[in-house]
Formats: structure tokens, C-alpha cells, sequence
């Protein structure tokens, strides 16, 4: 069970689980519905998002004045959130994604910044080790984001992805 | 039994077999005859009774001539009566000079019954009727084949036939539509004539004016007033379209600028026809014909009026005086001294038509000043926090 305390002000106002009609209303709506999925994903430690499963979620169903977003508003959350860089549909249909509370630009800096403080340069680490490093914001980073966010790397030649064969490891340059 | 006659069961010239029935009996006025259990033919002409199987074999039976039946009745068995059979009643015009001899030459009575035992069929009883009715003895036999018309032969299979069927059913139609509109036309001329009279009589009030009290003035035109407007604008006085839709428009601008107010500066299109027709009476504006007027409203110099059409394709008037601003203004006040309103809560609390309600409110939505709750329970709007939060 997932805990999240932090409720904005909307969350409890019926009119944000209604797609608004009016675009600059929609607009703001839209902003508030994007941050609160970060928050909420940040705070569970969760990276994946099925729009079909979503709406049994707290997250977009408040119990309390009986509202849920419809499918068609959260896959509108979520392409505003993919046009913020901060999600990434995982299939064609745009039914899962990857909720990302720092753009894969933001996870790759964070990540070599790591490696650099902990003097990894030049070094090997698997993804499982990354990944487990406790007290990190990126502790418990979901496998294949990880692996994304190190392409961004090595497009910037910063770091070799090696392909292991009980999982992946990265050496940072 | 004296109008019966010895015959032989042939068909005379022109003579056609119609029914037959068995198992019949012979009453003389209400008198059995022995005549029992035989059968009875019945032609275009004549009424044969022959003893059973003697119509077959073309034995002597009695035929009675249908020319001397006055009238037939049918006597059906009541309910508490043991005789089962149906008779047929014949009442009879005496015997003529030269008739064929027959079976009694003396008459008791001037009617005769047909028992029959085994039943009336409906079929006998209607070709009995038919076969006094057709008199077909008096129609002269004498025709060679070559005399003959030609019937004219009508197709009834093929293309032809069903463009004829066509045809007919196009007639039909066509005449049954003049024949609805005629009355049409005539309720018109009527209507014309009404409104001349109540023309006629208010000139001559104005005229007489000192002669007749105020009082009686005053309650006549009242009178007036009631039955519709004295002078409605109608097609018939006026050559151009424009000049007729124009001076539509000034009237229909004068009808309604009262009520527009009083609505809160909205009308919907359908109150404002039900408005303008009633307050004509008789010459009733077309639909089509007042939408017209109504999009000249604004051409209209001291006019307060104008045609209003909402995306959602609704149509109303609406008061110059009233601008969307303050239709706004006032929406917004209610909803915020209220929380949260429906649709129908709005057009309770102004008084307005749910129609009307709705389309201020998504007025007032789309300015952006509230915003929308859609959930089961229905359509409702807050004011829109997302907004004020902001700033």
C-alpha cells in the first residue's frame, strides 16, 4: 500500500478530476495534475505508471468526494508530462509509461556527478550496485530508466554500457 | 303458391346460375307446404325449388320469378325457440296476367318463407339481395357476340401495369392534398376578412370618439387588443422581401422588448415565437420567417434588440443593454455566494429557462471565471479556483 500525505489543495476540489473545457483553465490543471504525479511517484519510489490500472489508485481517485480522473484525463496528464520530459510511453499505445520525477538529462547528470564524488571514474559498476547504493536519490531506480539514462551518457561519451551476463554495468569515462 | 310456375331447371337466355342450397322447405305465408327437403337454385332471374335430385336431372320443378319480390327479410331462430333453421321471408306483388301455370292457383298469402334446415349461407343471402337489386330480367338479352364492345384491356402484370398503378396512386394523392388545402385557403380568406372588420371597427371608434363614452373606448380596444395585434405585417402588402422582413422586424422588436427585460435580457427562440404568434393571433409568422426578421433586428436604428447564436448552435435575443460581461458578472456572484451550482439550481435562482441557464454558464466557463465538475451525479461549476489560486 502506497502512502502519500502531501495532497494539494486541488486534490480535494471535484473540478480537477474533469478535464476543463476552457484551455487556459485546462492549462493549469494540467500543471497541478503533472506535478502531483511526480510528487506522488517520488515519494512511493515508483517508475512505472499503467494508465489502465491508474484509476485505481489514490492517486486519481479521491475516495472522499467520490471523483476519479477518466482514462482520457490521465492520458492527457501524462502526454502534457511527456511533453515536460518527464515521462516516456513505454509502448505504442501509450498504455504504460515512465514516470520520471528527474528528466533522463537530470538522472544522467545526478548519476556521473555520483561517480565523480565517489571516485568511480574509470571504473565498472553493475546496475545492480547503482541501483542499491542506500540513501541516493536514485536508491531503487527502476532498472531499465537506470539503463536509459546512462544512453544519455554515452551519447555525451561519458560512459560504456557493458552488457553482462548476470545484468548490466556501466563504466564512467 | 299462385306466383310459382312449373318449370324445367335450363337457363333462359342471359340467365346465370348465383347459388344454391339444399335441404329447403316451403312455407305459404307462415303455412308448411309438403314441399320439404328439396333443393333451391338460385339464378340471376328466378328462384328454383326442385324435390331432391331433380335439378339434376333436369325434372319439373317450381321456379318463382325474382321479379315479384317487393322486399326479403331474414328470420333467424331466437334463442328459446326449438326450430333450428334460418328462413328466408319473400314478400310477393300479386300474379300477373299470362303466367306460366303453376302448382296452386290460389293465393292465401302475399308472402312466402325458405326454410332452411341445414343453414343460411351468407353467400346465398347476399346473391339474393343482389340478383332483386340488378333486376337483370329487365335488361333486353338481345346482343350478337359481334354487338359486343370491346372491353378495354387493362395490363395489371409488367412494367406497364405498375407504372399505371403509379399513376393512379399519384392521382389519388394529388387530389387528396387540393382537396386539404382548399379548406386551407378558405380559412385564410377568412382570417383576411376578420382582420379588415376589427380594422374598420377601430377607425370608426377613432372617428366617433365623442360619441361614445371612454369607458366603452377604452374596453373595446382591450377587446382589440386581446384578439391580437389590428394590423399584423403579412407577405401580401409588400413587393420586396426586404421591405417585408424589415418592417417584420420592427414589429417583432416592439412585441418583444418588454418581455426580453423582464427575462433578464435573454429570450430563447422558441418563447419568442410563441410570443410574436400570439400576440398576431390569426396571420402566424413561419418559423423561418421570424428567424429572418429577427437577424434584421440590429439593422434597426432605436432598437434594443439583436439575434444571439451560442456555439452550441442556440439561438436567442438578446438586449443590447445586456452585455455578456454583465451576464458573466452576475453568474460568477451566484455561484460564489452559492459554493457550487448546477445548471438547474441556476435557472431556479434567476428564473431563466434551463436552456438559458446552461448557455450562461458555459458563457461565463469559457471567459474562464468558472469551471466544470462532470461526475455521475450530473454537470455542475465551481468558480474557478485554478485560476484564482494562481494569481
Amino acid at each position: 500500500m502506497t502512502t502519500f500525505e502531501d495532497w494539494p489543495w486541488q486534490y480535494s476540489f471535484p473540478p480537477f478530476f474533469t478535464v476543463q473545457p476552457n484551455l487556459q483553465t485546462r492549462k493549469i490543471q494540467l500543471a497541478a495534475w503533472c506535478d502531483l504525479v511526480l510528487k506522488y511517484h517520488k515519494a512511493n519510489n515508483l517508475y512505472v505508471l499503467d494508465i489502465r490500472e491508474a484509476q485505481g489508485s489514490p492517486l486519481f481517485h479521491n475516495v472522499d468526494i467520490s471523483r476519479k480522473l477518466s482514462i482520457e484525463g490521465i492520458s492527457e496528464v501524462m502526454n502534457e508530462m511527456h511533453r515536460r520530459h518527464n515521462a516516456e510511453p513505454l509502448d505504442k499505445t501509450k498504455n504504460r509509461w515512465h514516470v520520471l520525477w528527474h528528466t533522463l538529462d537530470e538522472w544522467a547528470a545526478i548519476l556521473y556527478s555520483w561517480a565523480d564524488d565517489t571516485g568511480q571514474l574509470g571504473g565498472v559498476c553493475t546496475f545492480y550496485e547503482i541501483a542499491n547504493t542506500s540513501g541516493k536519490e536514485f536508491s531503487g531506480i527502476d532498472q531499465d530508466v537506470l539503463l536509459k539514462a546512462l544512453r544519455k551518457l554515452e551519447q555525451r561519451k561519458k560512459a560504456e554500457i557493458i552488457h553482462l551476463d548476470d545484468g548490466n554495468g556501466v563504466k564512467f569515462f | 303458391m299462385d306466383r310459382f310456375e312449373h318449370a324445367f331447371p335450363y337457363l333462359l337466355d342471359g340467365e346465370e346460375r348465383v347459388a344454391r342450397a339444399r335441404n329447403i322447405r316451403i312455407y305459404e305465408g307462415d303455412v308448411k307446404t309438403s314441399n320439404e327437403g328439396g333443393d333451391l337454385l338460385l339464378t340471376s332471374h328466378r328462384l328454383i325449388w326442385g324435390a331432391p335430385g331433380a335439378i339434376e336431372n333436369c325434372d319439373a320443378c317450381l321456379a318463382l320469378l325474382l321479379s315479384y319480390v317487393v322486399f326479403l327479410e331474414v328470420e333467424t331462430p331466437g334463442a328459446f325457440v326449438f326450430t333450428r333453421s334460418t328462413k328466408i321471408i319473400l314478400h310477393l306483388s300479386p300474379s300477373l296476367p299470362g303466367k306460366s301455370p303453376g302448382p296452386s292457383s290460389s293465393h292465401h298469402s302475399n308472402h312466402i318463407k325458405f326454410s332452411f334446415k341445414d343453414g343460411l349461407e351468407d353467400s346465398f343471402l347476399a346473391g339474393l339481395r343482389n340478383a332483386v337489386r340488378l333486376k337483370k330480367w329487365e335488361v333486353p338479352t338481345v346482343q350478337s357476340p359481334s354487338k359486343k364492345v370491346l372491353p378495354v384491356i387493362k395490363t395489371r402484370a409488367g412494367i406497364v401495369g405498375i407504372e399505371r398503378n403509379l399513376e393512379e396512386k399519384q392521382r389519388a394523392t394529388d387530389h387528396s392534398i387540393s382537396a386539404a388545402f382548399q379548406d386551407l385557403s378558405k380559412l385564410m380568406e377568412m382570417a383576411k376578412d376578420m382582420v379588415s372588420l376589427s380594422k374598420t371597427i377601430s377607425t370608426k371608434i377613432r372617428d366617433k370618439q365623442g360619441e361614445i363614452t371612454d369607458d366603452e373606448t377604452i374596453q373595446f380596444k382591450s377587446y382589440l387588443l386581446s384578439l391580437g395585434i389590428d394590423d399584423p405585417v403579412t407577405r401580401v402588402g409588400y413587393y420586396s422581401e426586404l421591405d417585408f422582413v424589415m418592417n417584420l422586424a420592427r414589429q417583432v422588436a416592439e412585441i418583444l422588448e418588454i418581455p426580453v427585460q423582464e427575462q433578464g435580457g435573454m429570450m430563447s427562440m422558441a418563447d419568442a415565437y410563441c410570443r410574436v404568434n400570439r400576440a398576431r393571433g390569426l396571420e402566424l409568422l413561419s418559423p423561418e420567417d421570424l428567424l429572418s426578421a429577427c437577424r434584421h433586428l440590429d439593422k434597426l436604428s432605436p432598437c434594443h434588440l439583436r439575434l444571439r447564436e451560442f456555439e452550441s448552435g442556440v439561438q436567442i435575443i438578446q438586449s443590447s443593454t445586456h452585455s455578456d460581461e454583465s451576464v458573466i458578472e452576475d453568474t460568477v456572484a451566484q455561484i460564489e455566494r452559492s459554493g457550487t451550482l448546477t445548471p438547474e439550481e441556476v435557472s431556479q435562482k434567476m428564473g431563466l429557462s434551463l436552456l438559458l441557464a446552461r448557455e450562461r454558464l458555459i458563457t461565463t466557463e469559457k471567459a474562464g471565471k468558472i469551471c466544470r465538475d462532470e461526475s455521475i451525479e450530473g454537470l455542475r461549476f465551481y468558480p474557478n479556483l485554478f485560476l484564482q489560486r494562481e494569481t
